[in-house]
């Protein structure tokens, strides 16, 4: 599903982000990026929704080599990756509702499926009764369950999270992990940035560890391993 | 890649939107937009019109052959037979030397009083005027003309011409670099309007390449912005081109008109003229919209 190879990133003004490495995530799995601070897990997050290209070393996603592809094509690569952030990245003037039908605008689909596919997810993330909200009006629990409806609502094959719960206290950060559980047990692959301790110990799953821009520990069922 | 209607209306509701949204910037714009268009079109205004005046006169060019005072009257005959048979002659007509004295005491008003002493002692010379099927076979026809015998002098309307063509020249020079100039100006302006719209809305840009939007699907609002600055901008200077090219040409054009040169008719002028503004407007508009998007969306 996810091919690293030997991939190493060095940005333009000269820091090394990642430093050869190689990775094969299959679809459905749940992974967890560990690390430090600064060690390259936001850069290779970033490869994986072609953010930012790879130095050296090839990246393939499916079917497609994210070296060969078109600039033109990136945007039809995006259709098929969700991401979510840690503050969110919602739009503050628009409803819940318009927040996630947003992402089925801009490829195009018509009304009618826009409205039922953004009810369906908005069940899926609990959120039916708050379609009508600004973000403003709600928690931050919620505000990231509408990220994770927009991530999702296409129906995409991998979810990228760069530290979902970093802004949310434990009780909420636990719903959110359940609803990424629930989203993995569909069938999509998560692939989960965090510094919880606890999430990684407690829900068990691979875990793999950056330092220094390569992967020191890639482990089924692994532990956090780092001491806070 | 056609796009759908509902897409479509959805950028041009987007551009609406922007408009508003940035205020002054948009006021800024439009006003620029208008300057320099208002400027365009009393300049084109006048450089069609010009063009059109030496046009006329280039083809109302006539060469008066001035006959040899000693001439006899057969002689003057034998003259005239000989002038129409050179290629590329029209016309040829005789004109005594009263009738060139009336015409010369005419032209010159209450001043042409005096002349009227000259009618016992006439001092002018009999004329053949001759006119050439076309404009550019003159100047060879009048040399042709002067190498004839009895012929005192050769006199056509060619440095009239020549002039105007040359005054037609720096007016069109320097007015167009003024233009150029403020064209650009135009676009500069609009294009850091549009900048402003970007930057206001880069979050939203952000999330909208992040779900997969394609740069197409992003950059149409802010092309139907430009276009839309760019056709606010050239209501003014229409409403200038018709109300002002018509109270001129209803009250100046019998004044300032010479039997050869006229303004050109309002209509279909003005429309004509008006359309093209409206045409330069919206090139300029979308001109400085694609410039500032194009740095933006570079991925």
């Amino acid at each position: 599903m996810i091919l690293m190879k030997d991939v190493y990133k060095t940005y333009d003004n000269g820091v090394t982000a990642l430093n050869g490495v190689n990775v094969d995530i299959e679809q459905g799995e749940f992974v967890y990026i560990v690390g430090p601070s600064g060690a390259g897990k936001s850069t290779f997050i970033k490869l994986i929704y072609r953010e930012e290209k790879p130095t050296k070393g090839s990246i393939i996603i499916g079917d497609t080599d994210l070296g060969d592809i078109k600039e033109r094509k990136v945007p039809y690569i995006r259709r098929d990756i969700g991401v979510v952030f840690q503050d969110f990245k919602l739009l503050p003037k628009m409803s819940v509702y318009e927040n996630v039908a947003f992402a089925l605008e801009v490829i195009e689909e018509s009304p009618k499926s826009i409205r039922k596919q953004v009810m369906e997810v908005l069940e899926v993330v609990g959120l039916k009764n708050k379609a009508r909200s600004l973000p403003s009006e709600l928690s931050g629990g919620e505000q990231q369950r509408v990220s994770i409806a927009r991530a999702i609502v296409n129906h995409p094959k991998i979810v990228i999270a760069d530290e979902p719960t970093g802004n949310l206290d434990p009780d909420t950060s636990w719903g959110i992990m359940k609803t990424f559980e629930e989203i993995n047990a569909r069938g999509t692959t998560i692939i989960m940035a965090t510094h919880s301790k606890e999430i990684v110990n407690t829900i068990k799953k691979r875990v793999i560890a950056i330092e220094g821009g390569m992967i020191v520990r890639d482990e089924q069922r692994g532990e956090y391993g780092y001491e806070i | 890649m056609a796009m759908r209607f509902r897409t479509f209306m959805r950028h041009v509701r987007e551009g609406f939107k922007n408009i508003f949204r940035n205020g002054w910037m948009t006021i800024a714009s439009v006003g620029a937009v208008t300057t320099t268009l208002i400027l365009v079109a009393v300049f084109l205004a006048l450089v069609l019109n010009l063009n059109e005046m030496a046009k006329s006169i280039e083809d109302d060019v006539q060469i008066n052959t001035m006959i040899d005072l000693t001439a006899t009257e057969d002689e003057i005959i034998e003259l005239g037979e000989e002038i129409e048979q050179i290629e590329g002659v029209d016309t040829v007509s005789f004109s005594s030397n009263d009738d060139e004295l009336q015409k010369l005491i005419q032209s010159m008003g209450e001043e042409g009083e005096a002349w009227h002493l000259f009618e016992q002692d006439n001092p002018l010379n009999h004329v053949y005027i001759v006119r050439a099927l076309v404009p550019e076979d003159t100047d060879r026809i009048a040399s042709e003309i002067a190498s004839f015998n009895y012929v005192d002098q050769v006199n056509y309307g060619r440095d009239v011409v020549e002039q105007l063509f040359e005054f037609n020249k720096y007016a069109r020079t320097i007015g167009l670099a003024l233009i150029i100039a403020l064209v650009f100006t135009a676009i500069f302006l609009i294009s850091n309007t549009i900048k402003i719209t970007i930057m206001a809305r880069s979050t939203e840009i952000s999330i909208q390449k992040l779900v997969g939007a394609t740069n197409g699907f992003i950059r149409w609002p802010f092309f139907v912005e430009g276009l839309l600055l760019g056709v606010l901008g050239s209501i003014v200077p229409i409403a200038v081109i018709l109300g002002g090219y018509y109270y001129l040409y209803t009250n100046f054009n019998d004044q300032i008109t010479f039997s050869f040169v006229e303004m050109l008719p309002f209509s279909p002028f003005a429309w004509q003229l008006s359309l093209m503004i409206l045409a330069i407007g919206a090139i300029i508009g979308v001109w400085g919209s694609v410039m500032s998007v194009r740095k933006f969306l570079k991925v």
